[in-house]
């Protein structure tokens, strides 16, 4: 296997990392999802990670780069899954995920690229609508 | 004292070799019972110092050891290649030294992560690296 399958959901694209990607498939993933993102136009990019059980500095790299250049394009980037054990030794290795924003699940993923590709679309009417929100959540109380 | 109790040995000599040897690791580190969390850190670590020595010496030998001394016990790791070894060691050391245009988080970071680490290196000489993770601890 040298490709990891990159799935279109409507805006999204959604990629799950199954095994510890050798070099040469984590550098492809870049690649294609860069490449992806800009085919589709696709807004949000959604990387489940928690098949990994390490993320050094090689791949937390990978997936800044990915970060960074989606957002070139104007999509979002939502890293899910990550184990604990990644979390706690990621940090004490000294490594920040730049570029990317992390989520506990898929579900969560998905609701904080809706979020902040919402931030990004209606910018003034942002206001308003937030406003609305607040005021169902006041009537139903 | 330091008793070896097991002994393993892998030649790494290109990129395909850095999985295998994070598996290979993983298996003694969970024969001793190892946590999950000192394992990832003693794997990640592993990861920076096989990958150095894969990018600036172009490979390099690796040995792997079970070592128990009292009634602890850990996973020791060298790293030892024949590039062009490290001019200084300190600077090496830093916090975002990198000759590598990299993060130069790898040999800072993977001290952190373990509970001992040496390195010997001087110029033409080449790098040996050793690390020690304990179970506890
Ligand atoms: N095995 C080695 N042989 C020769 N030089 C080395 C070796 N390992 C590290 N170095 C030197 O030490 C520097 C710091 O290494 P370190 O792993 O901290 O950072 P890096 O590899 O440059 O970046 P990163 O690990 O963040 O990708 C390297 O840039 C390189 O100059
Ligand atoms: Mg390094």
């Amino acid at each position: 296997m040298d490709r990891i399958p990159i799935l279109r959901m409507g805006n999204f694209l959604l990629v799950t990392i199954q095994i510890d990607l050798y070099d040469r498939l984590a550098i492809n993933l870049e690649t294609d999802l860069v490449n992806m993102v800009n085919k589709t136009q696709a807004k949000g990019v959604l990387i489940d990670i928690s098949a990994l059980s390490i993320v050094d500095s090689f791949m937390g790299r990978i997936l800044g780069n990915i970060g960074d250049m989606a957002r070139i394009m104007d999509a979002e980037t939502v890293v899910v899954g990550m184990q604990p054990a990644v979390a706690i030794t990621l940090v004490e290795l000294g490594l920040e995920l730049k570029g990317v924003h992390t989520a506990l699940n898929v579900v969560k993923g998905m609701e904080l690229l809706r979020l902040k590709i919402k931030d990004l679309d209606t910018g003034e009417e942002e206001d308003e609508e937030e406003e609305e929100i607040a005021t169902n959540e006041d009537s139903t109380d | 004292m330091r008793i070896v109790l097991i002994e393993d040995a892998m030649l790494i000599e290109k990129e395909q070799d850095v999985v295998p040897f994070r598996n290979r690791v993983k298996e003694y580190a969970v024969k001793i019972g190892m946590s999950v969390v000192n394992q990832t850190k003693l794997i990640t670590a592993a990861s920076e110092l096989v990958r150095n020595m894969l990018k600036y010496a172009g490979g390099g030998k690796t040995k792997m050891e079970v070592i128990s001394e009292g009634r602890n016990s850990g996973i020791r790791l060298v790293f030892e290649d024949n590039g062009p070894g490290i001019k200084d060691i300190a600077q090496a050391m830093k916090e975002g030294f990198s000759t590598g245009q990299s993060l130069g988080v790898g040999l800072p970071g993977a001290k952190r992560l373990v509970n001992e680490f040496e390195i010997k290196s001087s110029p033409g000489e080449g790098t040996v690296v050793s690390i020690i993770k304990w179970k506890n601890g």
